[in-house]
This record gives structure tokens, C-alpha cells and sequence, in this order.
């Protein structure tokens, strides 16, 4: 497999960090080399948060990447700030619930996904994050879905355990909404 | 097992199975998740950890434990190290061992929270006063930081010298797969005939950097640099990225830039041109010998590009190495910043100006439009096409 980068970007708080870290586990247990690069930079409360995620088969050079191939975004700002800068042919994954504004980037796969209408359906408010990366793996294939779901079992241990049926039925929702929107996009 | 975790927490771990109970420190961004990670763990390994007061506070405490014979630590970041200064001239100058980790953040004074390199003057140059030096070990991947915490130990105890572990806010915040040697709690110092372990029994030993003649204070010094002189012999460590065959020119950076400078210089690879890297893993001894042999290894005329977080330090060394046998550029940038690939591998083109090898896109190709300027890599192509906005 060829080397993959994606950038997840939201407010603090919409779990794009722990979705990437998510990515980044199933990866390493696919036998990937991975980098979880999170933005540190000073923030305050209900600031931007991002992270990207580099996979590949190789080790990963720079875990900085200008260009991705793929853009994961909850928010406005952060579609306004990533979304010129995904490569062409790459794959937009839209939180349609809170950005109602186009990507403008018809040279992409735009996945429009109600990130937080899938999470409520799923059992969880907190859950749009996980639906969004279902999304993402289901536009792309960058991972199998099993291998997503058994890290969230693993990030979800302990006390945690309850999370998981919900975390995993909005992953789920989130990889039929890509499957329908390619489905959609292809007939 | 590889397990998925940030450079800093790592960093921690990798100290415990170093054998290292004895933490001392002081919290400050980007660095903060060594301590964090250690007031859970070494309590757990019958380890002590203590917050002190300030950084002169922690690396006096280091002094102290090294002083009777305990492997210990102190983690910081820049202006933190800093302070730590006069603590680190001491500590060199009774021969303790100890490792201190520096993550270092963009300066000066106060500066920002975000990566850096412009601690490395400050690092291999010594740092507090007298004529004393740090091995200086700057890992460039997570598990290469974790591994070197390892030698970092190892040569502490070997030299009876303080090592530092320079890496920057990137290694320290992001996660990669890492696989730790040994299990647990890793084995203390050895016996030795210096630390003060109670004299009942035996002569007494005694710690001290005060010799107020002067004779014995040169016969001191003189000792000191024959360590130094027996480590640059013999401890020298580096990496040559892509120089197995011929190349048109030597790129040398260290840490993160110079995993940036791999993305570029196989980006470029793709593209016909042939870069090489020259990283070095000691700072402090510097490779010089080596680096000057990947060097001449370069097309003739071709010149050395250093690439660094910081305004022109690294270069020195380089320059050192060079020793005038041709030009030597200087790619620096500061205030956290860190260059992209693609803006290393412009300035590695536009360098070479005529000499790059011709090639045209082939993603443009196969697209049928012209590449907006022959010799760009797809990298490039695809920013430049992709509609902004």
C-alpha cells in the first residue's frame, strides 16, 4: 500500500483527536506504519483542534503533511482552512450537521455525512466523531472495518467498556452513509 | 509488541526500563507529558518522583541523587534548560551521570510552546561555564527516541558524564509505534568506587568540583578532556539517507527536519534528481569525519544544504566539516515553524538550477496538461492545480 495522509479538524471537544488515534491503532495492528501528529499550538476552549494521521507501508518521513489525501472536518473553520489544501482526486469527509457550506472542490470525493443525527440514531451525542471516521474508512478502504472496531474496543477498556457498543453502531453508521454516497454518486 | 504512544510518554517508559527510579522536574510546554506520565508510572516500579520548585530546584536534585550513585533524570524545555545551567557545569565537573531531556521549543527568552531547534549551540557547546561538555544524543522518530534513552543510560554510566536527549515540541507530542527492549524496571547503576553510598568500612569518598590549586584544577581539566577526546573516538553515531549511489547534492539536518528532508529527497527521487542526507544522531561527540566523507560524495561544485529549526547553528558544525572544500547554504526557519518537504525540496532545486535532471510530472502527463514548470514533482503538480478556495 501506498502512503496515506489525513487531516481530522474540529472544534476541542468533537473527539478528532481521539478518531485519529483510533485510525492510527487499527493501522499499526494492520502491520502500517503510522504518525498521530495532534496541532499543540496555544488554544483556548472551543478553539480549533486537528490532527493528521500519515499510513503507510514505508516509515514515514515527515509526519507534517501540507497536501493530504484526505480531510476529515466538523466545523466550518476548519473546512474553510483544509479544504483548499487537499490533493486533487482526494476525499472530503463533511460533518453536513454543522457545515452547511460547500467544499467547492469538484476535483474530490465530497462525502456529505449528518455526523450528529447518525451519532444520536446510534445511541450516543458524543458519538459524531465515530461516525465521521466510518465515513472515512468507507469512502477509502484505508483500513478494514473490523480492524477500526477492535481499536475502539482496545481504546475503550475498563470503565470505558460501556462506550463501546454505542462508539462502534456510529462507526458503523458512518461507513453506510460513505457506501450509499458513492453508491449515489456513481449511478 | 509496537504499541502507539506519544514521543514524551515514551520517552518515560523508555527511562524505567533504562533502569531509572529517580525523576526530578518541573512542568512546562511541550514536555510536560515526561513528568506526567512518570508521577503514575515510578510509583508503580517503587520509583521516586518529585515536582520541585523550579529548574534549578530539580537539576540540584539530580546532582544529589547521581551523587550517590541512583540513576536519575530531569526533563525540561528550553528555558527551562536554561536555568539548569549552572546545576549541569557541576554535575560534569564531579564526573555524575545523569540524563537530561530537553524538548526543545522556539526561543529566545520566553519564546513560544511550539518545536524548535535552536537549543543546539546551547547543548554541544556546553552550556554553563567552564570547559566541560555533554554527550548530546537527537533522535529523529519516536522509537529512535526511545532507543537512545536506553544509550543515553548507558552512557552516562560508562563516561560518569551528564547526557542529554535533545528533541523538539514534534517527537514530543505526536505518536508512533514504538517497541520497548526488556521488561519492567531495568537494572540500577553498577558497583563503583565514587558514589556515596556511607563510608563504614571503606575510605571516605568525596564529591566535589571545588580545587582551588591550581595545578590540580588543570590536571582536573586535563582529565575531563581526555574523556571528551576518548567519546568523540569512539561514540560517534549518524545515518546517511540515500547515499548508496552517486548524488548530486548532501542535505544535513538532524531530528525532525530530517525526516522532513527524507519526504523531499524521495519526492525528488521521483522526480530524477538524486539528494542524500547526512544526519547526525550525536550532536555532541559531532560526526565530522563522516559528515565530511558524505560530503565528497556529492557532485563537485554541488553545496552542502543544512536544514534547521533555528537561524544557523547546526551549520557551524557543518562547516567545521566542510573545512572550505565547497559552499555551504543555510535553510533556517524559527519560531516553531517547521518546513514542509515541498519547501525543502524547492530550495534543493533552485539550487541546482541547471543541474536538475529535466522530467516532467507524470500525474500531469497522464493527465494530458502540461506541468506548470518542468522538473516539479507531483507533490508540487497537485498543489499547484487543486482550486483554492
Amino acid at each position: 500500500m501506498e502512503t496515506t495522509e489525513v487531516v481530522m479538524a474540529g472544534f476541542g471537544g468533537q473527539g478528532m483527536l481521539l478518531a485519529g488515534k483510533i485510525l492510527a491503532q487499527a493501522s499499526l495492528q494492520q502491520g502500517r506504519e503510522v504518525s498521530w501528529l495532534p496541532s499543540y499550538g496555544p488554544e483556548m476552549r472551543g478553539g480549533t483542534a486537528n490532527v493528521i494521521v500519515c499510513i503507510s507501508s514505508k516509515p514515514i518521513g515527515s509526519p507534517l503533511v501540507e497536501s493530504p489525501r484526505a480531510l476529515m472536518v466538523m466545523n466550518l473553520p476548519s473546512l474553510e482552512k483544509f479544504a483548499p489544501k487537499v490533493r486533487r482526486g482526494g476525499v472530503i469527509v463533511v460533518n453536513s450537521s454543522l457545515i452547511k457550506r460547500d467544499p467547492r472542490r469538484n476535483d474530490c470525493v465530497v462525502i456529505q455525512v449528518p455526523a450528529r443525527e447518525l451519532a444520536q440514531q446510534a445511541g450516543s451525542d458524543k458519538a459524531s466523531n465515530f461516525v465521521m471516521l466510518g465515513a472515512y474508512v468507507g469512502a477509502t478502504g484505508v483500513v478494514p472495518a473490523e480492524a477500526i472496531e477492535a481499536a475502539i474496543e482496545h481504546e475503550f477498556c475498563g470503565d470505558k467498556a460501556r462506550f463501546v457498543a454505542a462508539n462502534t453502531a456510529a462507526f458503523r453508521a458512518g461507513l453506510e452513509q460513505a457506501r450509499k454516497a458513492l453508491q449515489g454518486s456513481s449511478s | 509488541m509496537k504499541v502507539l504512544m506519544k514521543g514524551n510518554e515514551a520517552l518515560g517508559e523508555a527511562a524505567i526500563r533504562a533502569g531509572c527510579v529517580h525523576f526530578f522536574g518541573y512542568p512546562i510546554t511541550p514536555q510536560t507529558e515526561v513528568p506526567e506520565y512518570l508521577v503514575k508510572r515510578l510509583p508503580q516500579v517503587g520509583g521516586v518522583f518529585v515536582q520541585a520548585e523550579s529548574e534549578v530546584a530539580a537539576i540540584n536534585m539530580v546532582f544529589g541523587a547521581a551523587g550517590v550513585g541512583v540513576k536519575c533524570m530531569t526533563s525540561s524545555s528550553s528555558p527551562g534548560i536554561s536555568l539548569m545551567a549552572e546545576g549541569l557545569s557541576y554535575i560534569a565537573a564531579c564526573e555524575l551521570p545523569c540524563v537530561i531531556v530537553n524538548i526543545m521549543r522556539a526561543g529566545p527568552g520566553l519564546g513560544g510552546i511550539l518545536p524548535s531547534q535552536s537549543d543546539y549551540l546551547q547543548a554541544t557547546r556546553g552550556h554553563g561555564h567552564g570547559d566541560y561538555q555533554l554527550i548530546v544524543l537527537a533522535p529523529s522518530t519516536v522509537q529512535e527516541a526511545v532507543d537512545l534513552m536506553t544509550l543515553a543510560f548507558e552512557l552516562a554510566e560508562r563516561y560518569r558524564n551528564p547526557v542529554m536527549l535533545c528533541a523538539d515540541g514534534m517527537i514530543g507530542q505526536m505518536m508512533e509505534p514504538v517497541e520497548f527492549s526488556g521488561e519492567g524496571r531495568g537494572a540500577p547503576l553498577a558497583e563503583n568506587d565514587w558514589a556515596l553510598t556511607g563510608c563504614r568500612g571503606r575510605a571516605r569518598r568525596i564529591v566535589n568540583s571545588l580545587y582551588l590549586t591550581p595545578e590540580l584544577l588543570h590536571r582536573h581539566n586535563v582529565k575531563l578532556k581526555d574523556k571528551y577526546d576518548l567519546v568523540a573516538a569512539k561514540e560517534q553515531r549518524w545515518e546517511v539517507y540515500n547515499g548508496e549511489q552517486a548524488y548530486d547534492m548532501l542535505l544535513v539536518a538532524f531530528g525532525t527536519m530530517a525526516r522532513v528532508c527524507k519526504t523531499a529527497i524521495d519526492e525528488l527521487g521521483q522526480a530524477g534528481l538524486r539528494v542524500a542526507l547526512f544526519r547526525p544522531i550525536t550532536l555532541n561527540p559531532f560526526p565530522l569525519a563522516a559528515c565530511r566523507e558524505a560530503m565528497d560524495g556529492a557532485s563537485a561544485g554541488a553545496p552542502v544544504l543544512t536544514v534547521e529549526m533555528s537561524m544557523g547553528q547546526l551549520v557551524l558544525d557543518v562547516k567545521l566539516a566542510v573545512a572550505g572544500s565547497r559552499s555551504v547554504e543555510l535553510y533556517g526557519t524559527a519560531g516553531g515553524i517547521v518546513l514542509s518537504p515541498d519547501q525543502v525540496a524547492e530550495r534543493i532545486r533552485s539550487l541546482l538550477g541547471q543541474r536538475a535532471n529535466p522530467t516532467i510530472c507524470a500525474q500531469a502527463q497522464a493527465d494530458g496538461v502540461p506541468c506548470p514548470e518542468v522538473g516539479r514533482d507531483c507533490a508540487i503538480c497537485a498543489r499547484v492545480y487543486a482550486p483554492h478556495g
